[in-house]
């Protein structure tokens, strides 16, 4: 039978939330970057194309930060919403991050008002550029102080709890908890990634649908060199982030990687299947890889899943979300700095339309890889909400109307979502680059005369 | 002064902060929409697209910052309010995301029509509408608390009279807040037609937003003895809201010094909210919550409020340049930038 369960819909509601929101988040921040380079890069070559890519990626900037905006108030309400118990322990020791958090975003928000209307407002190109400063500064800051937060869930210290009561704080110690330093690193750097590769993949629709302009060849050299950057970047905090699980989070490394019991030499295995008794079938196995991720070492010992109770061990599913997020990764890499080297060694495939098309997809891709990054490590931090502390099933709000506002929040999720891309496209086509280009080229004419 | 006095003091500046810049924003839809349908249309939505266009961003922010500065003052604010708020809150969040985005994907996306204009008008009264229900939960009595289990008694709510006043006050002052407001704005810019239309507004919102006010003090009497009896404590304060409230509906009478008649609206609305918070004092939930017993740990108290102060330090030359740039630029708000 079917039974109203406010645990099982906070989670859904959050999770819904969460999905819609880091999309629009990474966006957030990994654009700002990318429009800093192009611009900065316009001015110190004197060139028109790369001012105007700026000008563009900006304009459609605006749109995705007001649904990052509108869905961060909603996440960022929610919290306390579905899970008035965990925020009412959590909030006395991991507050101050979520304060701050307030501020760098009122920062960011502050100075993408000014930036955005003062475009021809200065003479000199430069001071218009540093307005963007603060912005980029704002969005990081504002992602490095969440995901502080998210950090102390998955490492929680800097305070004591005696039969409910908690004592002892330290918000300084709680803010820097052993999580943090790998999972802010891994966030900024995969949002820098990713949203290169998402302005790549518009340089490299326009560039296989034939148009052949000298502007689309720009942008797509300029985003994927960055997004190569990052990618290496994304990859070696990577290596760290599994280094970093291996000492405090070996369940869900464990989990990740369906290594069942603690082993020396142990091998790295790739997607597969579980039969009933937990053997692993069909897999990929790379030979001492888990031990080097874990400990940068063939023979290094990694705790398997027999060492903890049962009922403290994640989904085991979250080998799939690893595996993507991680085959991904190493794709994209790959991709780019093929790319790269074609760019460097003038291969001609580099503009031919398949390998157009493969970039296309780098975008997307990395967006499911953060995706799929997410729902591993928040699944993977199960059955706790703060581990050791407090289960999520004792955090969640004991409301009757979940699974309503469930509803309600699908339907609001799909119709900004439809719209913020309808309205993205719909305003780029009506005002092509050529057209643009053309137009302003008269405009300092009219100026020059 | 104790750390909850001083926590307290913050967020409910920050709260009055959101109360203004909001009122001014969700007024300034619900006016461009109603003067597209009343034809007028051509006089207004000029003068407010240029006061809007860079600020909405910030107005959020105000309560943003207010609903996590509150959870991290008074972690028990989330126990309390994050348990009977789930529905009200989310239809708050519904209406300013539907508002938010479509303000922008208008603005900015140049797809204009109509219903996205009459939505963004709308949602104008009825996030106000339902960020007040809140102040009227935290009067007590909606509430029914079995051990440990808290439930909303929606009927109850719904039915009170003391609700729809609160909802009327919130929707009048909206609306008398934004046009004066954008009275002394339009009158910066120099454009005659719009500030007599908008001016026309101010005066006729002003009355009935004393009225409502009035008619919640009555009926808090009843509802709630002690809250009342605090409120006549302060009551100087709330004179002292009156005197300002008529020399604000004289300035603008008289069509003198627009830029007065607003600061002094503001004026108007501190000495009441602030009237209204010190009497309320200290409860943060009739009867359940007082500041006292749900404030945070005090470190963390220590902590939060030089954090405040260091944000302050880099936000107060940011807005200054913002306001700079913009509101105070006379060729920006005449249009010839």
């Amino acid at each position: 039978m079917w039974k109203y369960d406010p645990v099982l819909f906070s989670r859904l509601l959050t999770e819904l939330t969460l999905t819609f929101h880091i999309i629009y988040a990474t966006i957030g921040v990994g654009v700002p970057l990318m429009i800093a380079i192009a611009q900065w890069v316009g001015i110190r070559k004197n060139d028109e194309h790369y001012i105007l890519l700026a000008r563009r990626w900006t304009r459609g900037f605006v749109i995705t930060v007001a649904v990052g905006v509108v869905t961060g108030t909603a996440i960022g309400l929610q919290l306390s919403l579905l899970w008035p118990n965990f925020m009412q322990l959590a909030g006395q020791a991991i507050s101050l991050p979520l304060f701050m958090e307030t501020f760098a975003f009122f920062f960011e928000a502050i100075f993408l008002g000014i930036y955005l209307y003062t475009w021809d407002r200065f003479e000199n190109q430069k001071k218009h550029l540093l307005l963007l400063i603060p912005v980029a500064i704002g969005s990081s800051a504002s992602a490095m102080f969440i995901t502080m937060v998210n950090a102390f869930m998955n490492t929680p210290q800097g305070f004591e709890l005696k039969d409910g009561v908690i004592t002892n704080i330290e918000p300084l110690v709680a803010m820097f908890n052993p999580a943090m330093p790998t999972k802010v690193a891994h966030v900024l750097t995969t949002a820098y990634m990713t949203s290169a590769f998402v302005l790549a993949s518009i340089a490299a629709w326009h560039l296989m649908r034939g148009n052949r302009h000298v502007y689309h060849k720009k942008a797509l050299h300029l985003t994927m060199k960055t997004a190569f950057i990052f990618s290496l970047a994304s990859a070696l905090v990577g290596d760290l982030s599994g280094k970093f699980l291996a000492e405090y989070q070996p369940e869900k490394l464990a989990a990740a990687e369906w290594h069942f019991e603690t082993s020396t030499h142990a091998p790295l295995v790739l997607f597969g299947t579980l039969d009933e008794n937990n053997n692993v079938k069909n897999a990929i196995e790379i030979p001492y890889a888990l031990s080097i991720l874990a400990h940068n070492h063939p023979g290094a010992e990694v705790k398997g899943l027999n060492e903890f109770p049962e009922d403290e061990i994640p989904p085991l599913y979250i080998h799939y979300l690893f595996d993507v997020m991680v085959t991904i990764g190493i794709l994209l890499t790959m991709v780019s700095a093929v790319y790269w080297l074609g760019k460097q060694r003038k291969w001609k495939f580099i503009m031919n339309k398949w390998f157009l098309a493969l970039l296309v997809t780098t975008g997307p891709l990395a967006m499911l890889a953060i995706e799929a990054g997410w729902y591993f490590t928040e699944v993977g931090r199960q059955p706790w909400i703060l581990r050791g502390y407090m289960k999520t099933a004792e955090a969640a709000t004991s409301s009757g109307h979940v699974d309503t506002m469930l509803v309600a929040f699908s339907i609001l999720y799909l119709i900004l979502g439809i719209a913020s891309v309808t309205v993205l496209i719909n305003m780029f086509r009506k005002n092509p680059v050529e057209k643009e280009l053309a137009e302003r080229s008269r405009e300092r004419e009219v100026v020059s005369q | 002064m104790t750390l909850e006095i001083i926590g307290i003091s913050v967020l409910w500046l920050f709260l009055f902060g959101y109360v203004i810049v909001a009122s001014i924003d969700f007024g300034a839809g619900f006016f461009s929409a109603y003067s597209d349908i009343a034809k007028k249309k051509h006089i207004l939505h000029k003068i407010i697209q240029r006061y809007l266009s860079p600020v909405w961003e910030v107005t959020n922010v105000f309560l943003v910052f207010f609903f996590v500065g509150i959870v991290g003052f008074f972690p028990k604010t989330a126990y309390y309010y994050g348990t009977i708020l789930l529905v009200p809150a989310s239809i708050a969040i519904l209406l300013l995301a539907i508002r938010g985005s479509y303000y922008a994907f208008n603005t900015y996306g140049g797809t204009e029509r109509k219903w996205y204009l009459f939505a963004y008008g709308l949602t104008g009264l009825f996030i106000p509408a339902s960020l007040s229900i809140v102040l009227t939960i935290s009067e007590g009595g909606f509430i029914e608390k079995q051990g440990e289990t808290l439930t909303l008694l929606y009927k109850t709510l719904f039915v009170s009279p003391l609700t729809w006043s609160v909802v009327l006050l919130s929707i009048t002052s909206v609306l008398y807040i934004s046009a004066t407001f954008l009275t002394y704005y339009a009158n910066e810019a120099g454009d005659m037609q719009a500030r007599e239309l908008l001016r026309k507004y101010a005066l006729s919102w002003s009355g009935p937003t004393i009225l409502s006010a009035l008619l919640i003090i009555y009926q808090l009497r009843h509802h709630n003895p002690e809250h009342y009896s605090n409120m006549l404590n302060v009551a100087w304060m709330f004179a002292i809201s009156f005197l300002f409230f008529v020399l604000t509906v004289y300035l603008l009478w008289k069509k003198r010094y627009f830029g007065w008649a607003f600061v002094s609206l503001v004026m108007q609305y501190a000495f009441a909210f602030y009237a209204y918070g010190i009497s309320h004092y200290p409860y943060l939930l009739y009867p359940y919550l007082t500041i006292y017993d749900g404030f945070t740990n005090k470190t963390m108290a220590i902590a939060l409020v030089i954090a405040f102060i260091a944000g302050f330090l880099l936000l107060i030359p940011s807005l200054y340049l913002l306001l700079k740039l913009f509101l105070f630029n006379k060729k920006y708000v005449k249009g010839q930038l």
